[in-house]
């Protein structure tokens, strides 16, 4: 994603334009913050520090291949949305657990088969920051208000997240990898 | 609740008849090679008013219900719509899909029609089945597009929005002349049921 404004806004603009990588943060962010403040305070430095972890490995090299990418990609979309949409209490290490392996997979995904440069890392850097902004947004809508239309809204999103990957899955059966 | 008038109720049934008697062919549908991208999955759970009437009546229902069936049925929906998708997708025989998606009018608007109140899960059991079916007819359709994700992410938001405005327009139960409404609109999506389940069948 070229915006014409050096590698910062790039990452930040592939971030934003990719209902892959916005849509499990939005919905671990929920997630997160119907859990407490503790539960969003570990994710919110899980998720954002292994999404760039994830994205530095793939620059090395060590990217998984497109196909395990894609299929641990829906599995994490149908295990977020589930815990969403069923309201499931989870201790807190688990759920930065799952923070951090949506953030690894997502940021080596978005990395893999590029090259490992300054530009590519500063872009990085605004995909991270745009993660951490995303996230600190999506926990801090449901940690203080509590209000019922709210949690209903937030599950119900986590249906839709919870459909997605199980059609994802269906996809990959179908048709291999799908796009990053 | 006060009692309904049944003269009313019978005007209101008439009308929902002749407006449910005005298209002209039934478009339960399986199209192929029409999707790629956001808008086109947007597009197919409107594009057919066999899948509209359904999915809003998903909505009525709940709205009638109260809660917590307004958001578990929607909730319901999309998830064993998804199995249905995924069925579609690696290629599972369902005969009789078309029949199911017509079916799934005439029991929601009969529901919504007579206001019946079943237990939570038989209603959830009800609406999935349902949903089975819708999604049944969407996956099996799904083409290798360029994005798996906006395709599936259209057509889930679009069923999505769907429910929400039947639950919104469900919000006029509150009012006596809401509650009669409600019913017209179930007997609407009876009839518009009907008419595709003989579509279906013929």
């Amino acid at each position: 994603m070229a915006t014409g404004m050096g590698p910062v806004f790039d990452g930040i603009s592939h971030f934003g334009l990719s209902p892959e990588d916005f849509l499990p943060v939005i919905a671990v962010g929920f997630f997160a913050g119907l859990r407490g403040p503790a539960h969003s305070r570990m994710s919110l430095g899980a998720v954002t520090l292994s999404w760039f972890a994830g994205g530095l490995a793939a620059m090395a090299g060590f990217a998984l291949p497109d196909l395990a990418l894609s299929s641990l990609t829906a599995a994490l979309f149908m295990l977020i949305g589930i815990l969403l949409a069923a309201n499931i209490g989870l201790p807190t290490a688990l759920c930065a657990f799952l923070g951090a392996s949506l953030g690894l997979v997502r940021g080596m995904a978005d990395l893999s088969g590029v090259e490992e440069s300054v530009a590519h890392t500063l872009s990085l850097l605004g995909m991270t920051a745009s993660v951490f902004a995303v996230f600190a947004i999506a926990a801090s809508l449901t940690i203080p208000l509590k209000r019922l239309w709210i949690i209903v809204a937030a599950r119900v999103g986590g249906s839709w997240i919870a459909a997605l990957g199980l059609l994802l899955v269906g996809w990959i059966v179908r048709y291999g990898a799908f796009t990053r | 609740m006060k009692r309904i008038d049944s003269s009313s109720l019978a005007t209101t049934a008439l009308l929902a008849l002749l407006a449910a008697a005005l298209p002209t062919d039934a478009v339960a549908h399986i199209l192929k090679g029409e999707s790629i991208g956001f808008f086109s999955g947007f597009e197919h759970p409107i594009s057919g008013l066999d899948h509209v009437i359904a999915m809003v009546a998903v909505g009525l229902w709940g709205a009638q219900l109260g809660m917590p069936a307004i958001w578990v049925l929607p909730v319901t929906f999309p998830l064993v719509m998804a199995c249905g998708g995924f069925l579609g997708l690696i290629g599972v025989p369902l005969p009789g899909s078309e029949i199911a998606i017509a079916l799934s009018g005439v029991c929601l608007g009969a529901a919504v029609l007579l206001e019946l109140r079943p237990p939570l899960w038989m209603a959830g059991i009800l609406v999935g089945i349902f949903g089975l079916f819708h999604g049944y007819a969407h996956g099996s359709e799904l083409p290798p597009g360029q994005n798996a994700l906006l395709y599936s992410l259209g057509f889930v938001l679009a069923t999505g929005l769907l429910h929400a405005t039947g639950i919104a327009i469900g919000l006029i139960h509150r009012w006596q002349w809401g509650q009669l409404a409600l019913r017209g609109a179930g007997a609407f999506v009876l009839c518009g049921g009907m008419f595709f389940l003989w579509g279906a069948l013929s």
